[in-house]
Formats: C-alpha cells, sequence, structure tokens
C-alpha cells in the first residue's frame, strides 16, 4: 500500500518536471517561429527542415546521435556539480585537458588495441577530473569561488593546449595546429562507417546510469544530497564536505575529459585546435533542461543534438541563416531557465478561472443560509 | 456589532485539512489571543483574513460587508496589516525609508518627498511612544526596535486591524514586556489587535479574549484568560492535562561520565568567547547552562561536538579522550540536537525518512558495502516515526511539510533511537507548544534515567530550571555560578546572567 503511494508520488513528480521542460520546448518552438516569420522566412519550412535533418532521414540521426554524445557527457558533469551545489564553469577547460591527453596518449605510447583506447580514454577522463579536483582545492583551501577559478583554468588550458598544438606537438608538414595522430589500436570504434557516431555514445549513456545509480543508491550520493541542500546541516551530521566537493568536481570534470577524448579517439583521430567550441558550456543548458537528473540528461542531450543537427541541414537545403536555430536552442534554455514564465500565465489563468468559481460560490451561499 | 467576522471558513491542502468550518470574529478596540498548538490552523486563519491564502469555503465581512481579498493589497486597504513572525526590512535603509517603501509620498510626480515622509514617520513615533530615531539604519537596531518598525509600517498604511504572528518568538523577555506595553497603547488608541500565539502566559498577560484552535477545529471561542489559569488553558489547546511545572529531579547519579577542561574558544577575530570554562557531567545528571544569548553558549556546543578546534580544551568521555572532527564526536556517542533545526538539524528539501539517518548514513544498519539499504532505512523510519510519534502520512514527504514540534521529534528520534552515551541539545523545546514540548522534555529525562548524561542549553529559563539537576550560569565566556536550579529564584537567576555576582545576589536575597 504503501509502496504504491510512494511510486505514484515519484511518478508524478516525474511527469511535472517531463511536462515543465515539455511546455517550455513548445513555447521556445511557438515564440522561435514568431522569430522566423518576422524575419520573413517560413517556420514550417525551417521546422520541417530541422526534423528532417535530425531525426526524418538516417543520416540526420546519425548526426544527431554524433552531436548529442560530447553535450551528454559535459551534460552530466554539470549535474554532478549541481548535485553538491557547485556550478561548475570549468568544464570547457576540463574537455580540452582530456581532449590532449588522450591524443598524447593515442599517439605516443604504443598499447594493444582495445586496450590502448580504455587507457587513452581513461587518461584523458583523469586529466578533466585533475582539473576538477584542482578546483576543488582553490575553493576549499582559499575560498575562491568556482564558477571564476572554472572560467580562468578554461582560459589556462585552452591557450597553453593551443601552444602545445601549434608549435612543440606540430607534426613537420602540417597546415592547421594539431598533433600527431593516434596510433589505429587507440581509435574508438564508428558506429556507421565513415560518419562521427563512434562507441563513445555507449560510454555516455553508461555514464549517466552509473551516475544516476550513484546519486540514487551509494552513501556517497546521499551525502552530495545532503551538502547540496543544506551544507551547514552536513557540517553538523559529520559528512566530509572537502572531501565531497573534491569528489564531485573530480568526477565532474571526469566527464568533461572524456567528452574530450571520445572526440578526439572517435572522430578527429588528433587533438585540433577546434576540438570544441563550446561544448562545455552546452552542458549547462543540456542538464538545466534534465533538471539535473543524470538519466534526464540522456534525453536532453538527444534533443540538443537533434536540433544542433538540424540547423546544419536548414543551413545546407535552404535559404534560411541557420542562426534562426540558434534562436529557438537558446529559448529553450530561456523558457527552462526561467520555468515562472510559462507556468505563471498558466497560474493567472487558473486564478482567475477559480476567481470566478467563488465569487459563483459566494454569491450562492447566503441563499442556502438565510435567516 | 463585530468589526470583523469570518463564517465557515474550510481551508484544505493535499492531504490535510487545515481548517474545518471556523467562525472567527473580531470586536473594536479588542486584543485577542489565537491560541493553538503548532499546526492548529492559526496562522492559515489569519493568512486567510490578510488575502495570502484562500478560503475553500466561507465568507469574511468588515464592518457586516462582505469582502473578498485576492491578495494582502485589499486587505491593507481596508485597514488590515499582518506582522509577520520573519521581520520584512532591508537592514541597510533607516527607519523611514523601511516604513515608507512601496508607498512613498513624492513630490513633482517623480521624486520622493523625504521631508514629508520623515514628518509622518515621527509623527506616529511620538504618537504612539515608539521611542526609535526614524533616521536610524535597521541594521543598529535591536530585534525588538526592529518589530516596532514592523508595526509602525502597518501604522503608516492606516491600520486599524493589526495581526501580529508570534510576536515574541524572537524577543528577550524584557523586549516582550515594552512591545505589550506598545500594544496597549495602540489599543487605547482604537487599534483591534490579533495576536497569533502558543505561549500561554503571553495570552493571559495581554488578552482581553482568547479563540482557541485545535486541529484546524474552532473549540472555545470567547476565553477569558483572566478567568483562566496557565493549566486550563493548556489543556484547552492541547485537550489533555499537561504538566510543565514539575521538576523531576534525578534519582541515581552516578560518578563522572562526561568532562570538559579548560575550554578556551577564541572567534574570528581573536576575541575569546570562551575564557577557560571547565565542567564535568555525572551519570543520570543533566547539567543545563543558563544565561543570555551570545554569552559563549553556542561555542560551548560547537566546541563539544567538534564543530570547531577550540584554542584549547581536554573533552573526555568515561575517563577516555576525544579529539577530531564532528564524525569523531558522533562516533563517540555525543547525541547532538543542533541550536536550530532547520539550518542545522535537517535538510529540508531531503523526506522525511532520509532525515531520520542524517549523521549516521554510514552506519552498518544503514549501509552495507557503500550501498544505501533504503529498505532498512524505510523500516527503520517508520519504526521512529511510531516511536516518536511523528504526524506525517508519509515519511518520504519532504522534512520541511512537517510542523516544527513534528521537525523536532524527528530530530530526536534521529540521536535517541541510536547508543548515545551523552546528549548535548540546544533549545530542544524552541517554537514548541505546550504538548510538544511536554514530550521532548519527558525524552531528556527518560534519557538521562537510562544513566546517561545530558548537557542542555536554553534561553527558556522556565526550561533550564525545570530540567536540570545542577545549573550553571554563563556570562561574557565565564562560568559565575554553578548552583542547584532551585537554589535562586528566577529573579535572582536574571541578575547573575546580567553579570551580577553570586555574592550580590545574595546580599540582596538576605
Amino acid at each position: 500500500m504503501i509502496n504504491k503511494i510512494q511510486l505514484s508520488d515519484k511518478t508524478t513528480n516525474f511527469l511535472i518536471a517531463l511536462g515543465k521542460s515539455s511546455l517550455a520546448l513548445v513555447t521556445a518552438l511557438f515564440i522561435g517561429g514568431v522569430i522566423i516569420s518576422l524575419g520573413g522566412y517560413s517556420f514550417v519550412e525551417v521546422y520541417v527542415s530541422i526534423f528532417k535533418g535530425s531525426l526524418g532521414t538516417s543520416r540526420g540521426l546519425i548526426l544527431t546521435l554524433a552531436t548529442a554524445t560530447p553535450i551528454m557527457l559535459t551534460g552530466l558533469g554539470f549535474a554532478l556539480g549541481i548535485k553538491v551545489g557547485i556550478v561548475n564553469t570549468g568544464l570547457e577547460g576540463q574537455l580540452y585537458a582530456g581532449a590532449m591527453i588522450a591524443a598524447l596518449v593515442g599517439a605516443y605510447i604504443p598499447l594493444p588495441s582495445g586496450l590502448h583506447t580504455a587507457v587513452a580514454l581513461l587518461a584523458g577522463g583523469a586529466a578533466g577530473g585533475l582539473i576538477g579536483a584542482l578546483m576543488s582545492l582553490f575553493k576549499i583551501r582559499f575560498g575562491a569561488p568556482e564558477v571564476i577559478t572554472g572560467i580562468m583554468l578554461n582560459s589556462v588550458v585552452m591557450f597553453f593546449t593551443s601552444y602545445l598544438s601549434n608549435v612543440p606537438l606540430k607534426p613537420e608538414g602540417a597546415a592547421a595546429a594539431q598533433t600527431k595522430e593516434i596510433f589505429e589500436t587507440a581509435r574508438l570504434t564508428r558506429i556507421v562507417p565513415r560518419s562521427q557516431l563512434t562507441t563513445a555514445l555507449f560510454i555516455a549513456i553508461l555514464m549517466c546510469i552509473l551516475v544516476y545509480f550513484m546519486h540514487k543508491k551509494t552513501v556517497w550520493g546521499y551525502q552530495m544530497m545532503v551538502i547540496g541542500l543544506n551544507p551547514r546541516a552536513a557540517d553538523v551530521a559529520g559528512i566530509n564536505s572537502s572531501y565531497m566537493y573534491t569528489a564531485a568536481l573530480s568526477l565532474s570534470g571526469f566527464m568533461a575529459g572524456l567528452a574530450g577524448s571520445g572526440l578526439v579517439l572517435g572522430i578527429f583521430r588528433r587533438f585540433i585546435e577546434e576540438v570544441s567550441s563550446g561544448l562545455g558550456f552546452q552542458g549547462i543548458p543540456v542538464s538545466a533542461l534534465a533538471g539535473h537528473n543524470p538519466l534526464g540528461v540522456i534525453a536532453s542531450a538527444l534533443l540538443f543534438g537533434a536540433l544542433e543537427a538540424g540547423s546544419l541541414i536548414v543551413n545546407q537545403s535552404t535559404a534560411i541563416p541557420f542562426e534562426f536555430v540558434d534562436v529557438v536552442q537558446a529559448l529553450v534554455v530561456v523558457f527552462v531557465a526561467a520555468p515562472a514564465m510559462i507556468t505563471d500565465p498558466f497560474k493567472f489563468v487558473c486564478m482567475k478561472i477559480r476567481k470566478r468559481r467563488l465569487t459563483d460560490a459566494i454569491s450562492e451561499v447566503p441563499h442556502e443560509e438565510g435567516e | 456589532m463585530e468589526l470583523i467576522k469570518m463564517t465557515g471558513i474550510t481551508k484544505e491542502y493535499p492531504g490535510t485539512v487545515a481548517l474545518k468550518d471556523v467562525d472567527f470574529y473580531l470586536k473594536k478596540g479588542e486584543i485577542l489571543s489565537l491560541l493553538g498548538e503548532n499546526g492548529a490552523g492559526k496562522t492559515t486563519l489569519m493568512k486567510i483574513l490578510y488575502g495570502m491564502e484562500k478560503q475553500d469555503k466561507g465568507e469574511i465581512y468588515i464592518n457586516g460587508e462582505q469582502v473578498s481579498f485576492s491578495n494582502p493589497n485589499d486587505a491593507i486597504a481596508r485597514g488590515i496589516c499582518m506582522v509577520h513572525q520573519h521581520f520584512m526590512l532591508v537592514p541597510a535603509f533607516t527607519v523611514t525609508e523601511n516604513v515608507i517603501a512601496g508607498i512613498e509620498p513624492t513630490k513633482n510626480k517623480y521624486f520622493v518627498d523625504h521631508k514629508q515622509a520623515e514628518d509622518r514617520v515621527r509623527e506616529l513615533i511620538n504618537r504612539y511612544n515608539f521611542n526609535i530615531d526614524a533616521d536610524a539604519k535597521i541594521e543598529s537596531l535591536s530585534v525588538g526596535e526592529q518589530q516596532r518598525v514592523e508595526i509602525l509600517k502597518a501604522l503608516y498604511r492606516d491600520a486599524s486591524i493589526l495581526i501580529l504572528d508570534e510576536p515574541s518568538a524572537v524577543l528577550t523577555p524584557n523586549e516582550v514586556d515594552e512591545l505589550f506595553v506598545t500594544l496597549r497603547k495602540l489599543q487605547s488608541q482604537g487599534t483591534s489587535i490579533v495576536i497569533i500565539t502558543h505561549k500561554l502566559r503571553e495570552t493571559m498577560s495581554i488578552a482581553d479574549r482568547a479563540m482557541v484552535l485545535r486541529s484546524g477545529l474552532l473549540t472555545h471561542d470567547s476565553v477569558d484568560p483572566s478567568l483562566s489559569s496557565v493549566q486550563e488553558l493548556s489543556e484547552l489547546m492541547v485537550g489533555r492535562l499537561i504538566r510543565l511545572d514539575n521538576r523531576q529531579p534525578s534519582e541515581k547519579i552516578g560518578s563522572v561520565m562526561f568532562s570538559v577542561k579548560d575550554l578556551v574558544v577564541k572567534d574570528d577575530r581573536g576575541v575569546e568567547r570562551l575564557k577557560g570554562i571547565s565542567f564535568d557531567i555525572r551519570e543520570g545528571e543533566i547539567l543545563g547552562f543558563a544565561g543570555v544569548e551570545g554569552n559563549g553558549q553556542t561555542q560551548i556546543l560547537e566546541a563539544v561536538t567538534g564543530l570547531i578546534q577550540p584554542e584549547s580544551i581536554e573533552m573526555t568521555l568515561n575517563g577516555e579522550i576525544i579529539t577530531g572532527d564532528a564524525r569523531a564526536h558522533i562516533d563517540c556517542g555525543i547525541g547532538h540536537v543542533p541550536e536550530d533545526r532547520s539550518t542545522m538539524g535537517l535538510v529540508g528539501g531531503m523526506s522525511i525518512k532520509s532525515n531520520f539517518i542524517l549523521g549516521y548514513h554510514g552506519y552498518p544498519d544503514v549501509c552495507k558495502n557503500k550501498l544505501m539499504r533504503w529498505k532498512e532505512i524505510y523500516a527503520f523510519g517508520e519504526n521512529c516515526r511510531e516511536n516518536f510519534q511523528v504526524k506525517t502520512p508519509n515519511i518520504e514527504a519532504p522534512v520541511s511539510s512537517l510542523s516544527g514540534g513534528n521537525q523536532q521529534k524527528v530530530v530526536m528520534a534521529r540521536v535517541l533511537s541510536r547508543e548515545q552515551k551523552v546528549l548535548v541539545a540546544a533549545h530542544p523545546t524552541r517554537g514548541l507548544d505546550v504538548g510538544a514540548m511536554e514530550y521532548v522534555h519527558q525524552q531528556i529525562f527518560d534519557f538521562r534515567d537510562q544513566g546517561k548524561a545530558v548537557l542542555l542549553i536554553s534561553a527558556e529559563l522556565d526550561e533550564v530550571v525545570r530540567l536540570s539537576d545542577r545549573l550553571m550560569v554563563l556570562f561574557e565566556g565565564k562560568i559565575v555560578a554553578e548552583c542547584d536550579p532551585t537554589e535562586f529564584t528566577k529573579t535572582e537567576l536574571g541578575l547573575l546572567m546580567t553579570g551580577h555576582s553570586v555574592e550580590t545576589v545574595r546580599g540582596m536575597a538576605s
């Protein structure tokens, strides 16, 4: 009996969250449509080609899944931070660190096939995790706000890796900034030949499930929840917050590092300067749309992947500037970040209805009780 | 005719009926005490009158005219103002700026007319003898003065009906007296006042009439406080006999169990907040600390629970030295009921079930191989709920959905359902009604009677005197007196707490 109530409670909460996110999406599509129309284009055409480009064709579907892979990991990284109340703005840098280390392990340390990929992935993840741990150290030892240190470390890592790929590690004769190509043994398998869809997708999904499990079932997850909701109570309860902050930020950075490694080992086969253009930061809206729930991150990364893939097709097949798709994407984020913007108008309508009912009720009652 | 009449007010929240068919009335110029336990529906009823909540059923009349408020502004327009338990003031603003915020008088349409505002505020302060400086910053005022600013805000908005939600919860006894003087003054000028409270002494000393709510039902609508005793009022409120005046001294005090020596604590600025205090607690003994808040109580608590590392301390439990962090102290068997349950004791957004294990989440019955044993935790939580009478339909609900008394029961249950050697209890009944208070007191007595040691800190003198087997008075980081709780009268204890020496106090008595 009690178990039933429990379940239905959880289900309703889940449905509410899902409803909110869907509502945000619909509202964003609607307003995006208005803006596209104002721009003199047909929003029907845009939405149809987004759909075709992302889900309607097998090529689109592959692109969607491929685009979703790295932001699933960075989104998961962001959610890991939020669980303990930390905004990890350093995901971008952590991704670069992971990409560089994975490229180095892949290109310079010969290992047997399979093992090589695993080692390179882990090393890349660890590199990102290390940057995360550094942020935590700055926070707990010196009280430096992680939002600032994250942004600053982004610059440090991105410019340093840029230097490495431009000067000391650049292969002779290469035109663009890059490192030596990785050994074939280190490659991630492509699920579909000659596409960008690699087994990194499975790794990303697996990570989301593992983190969900950790949050729900382990004592670490419990402690993280307490810290995130009430840090003072965590101290009183004898929870070592410094340790848990470090654990959460390391794991968060690990996911971003893994995202970078996946791109290098699966798609580019070397470190390139443009390995990510904001994929780390894209983790923020991905996680937000999912309500910072690790399983939700899977779905929300797929949605963002679809929009991204769709925008490429819009650009190729129509005359409409793909920036319009960016507008829609940004609107989704805005409406997710400010749920009151969509729920309040609804509340307002509900209130009006309730008010009318009340005034009706009030005008009825005196007749019943009239003396 | 009544100034305000509310008839048949019913309000339901999902799962609970907050108010059921309640009739309320208020006469012009009277002070009414709305009495009831935590969660009886007092605040909900007044929020409905103030337009913050909407009733499901029932009507409201002012001077016989039916009204319907959709928000507090509607209520304010009819002269009804509510002063909340937690003040809503801007600390960096002056009294005047706070009072006029929202309805600033203007000149030339866009500019605030400071002159006019100040004159009006000064005039109000003088008329009601509020004794505050209109130019003072809020942050420089005492809590009692801040409360007067809140009342001033209401008066500035021409309130003729004032609702005060637990006005004395944050005040010292002296400030409470001052508040009552203020309220009498307002009454003499024709203001009608409703005080929401569960404190009986207050009701008796200020109210003309008391209405009693119990579990959402109006049980008595016209009690004359001057004709009732505390005993009778608490019986009306809780529905059964409550005894809070009897002491239960320990029958068996053993050898020293918990000992603290040379405790020195400095704060961030290097000021000594505890100047080398020492105390022992024996088996089966409750040691109480009395003192005005801010004289080192917090530091004692933080030191003996491992939350801070003092400059110096030598703490032993059954002869063994205790050092380390909060974790180590919990593991030694020092149970902690923290000062503030909502910020320190509980995680509001987390389920009741999860709060039952907070601090003990690594223990083998809760967690095995780093995995939470949620099934066992659920069973444990159900047990706690039953043994400690936590009123909730579902322990999966967030703990913040419980009333204050039930939240405190969760904290007590967490600590007392495990093997503890020492109980460190700070303000264990703060904000609780008499029923819950009696319950918590009994729990503490029972714990002591198992031959355990209790360290009690409370701002309520009545509570310290009732519970303690031995009493220490704390003043400016030092223990200025150690005595049997009945050795001094409350007035004398009050003098000791404010820095008078034992000799002076004894001299005055004889």
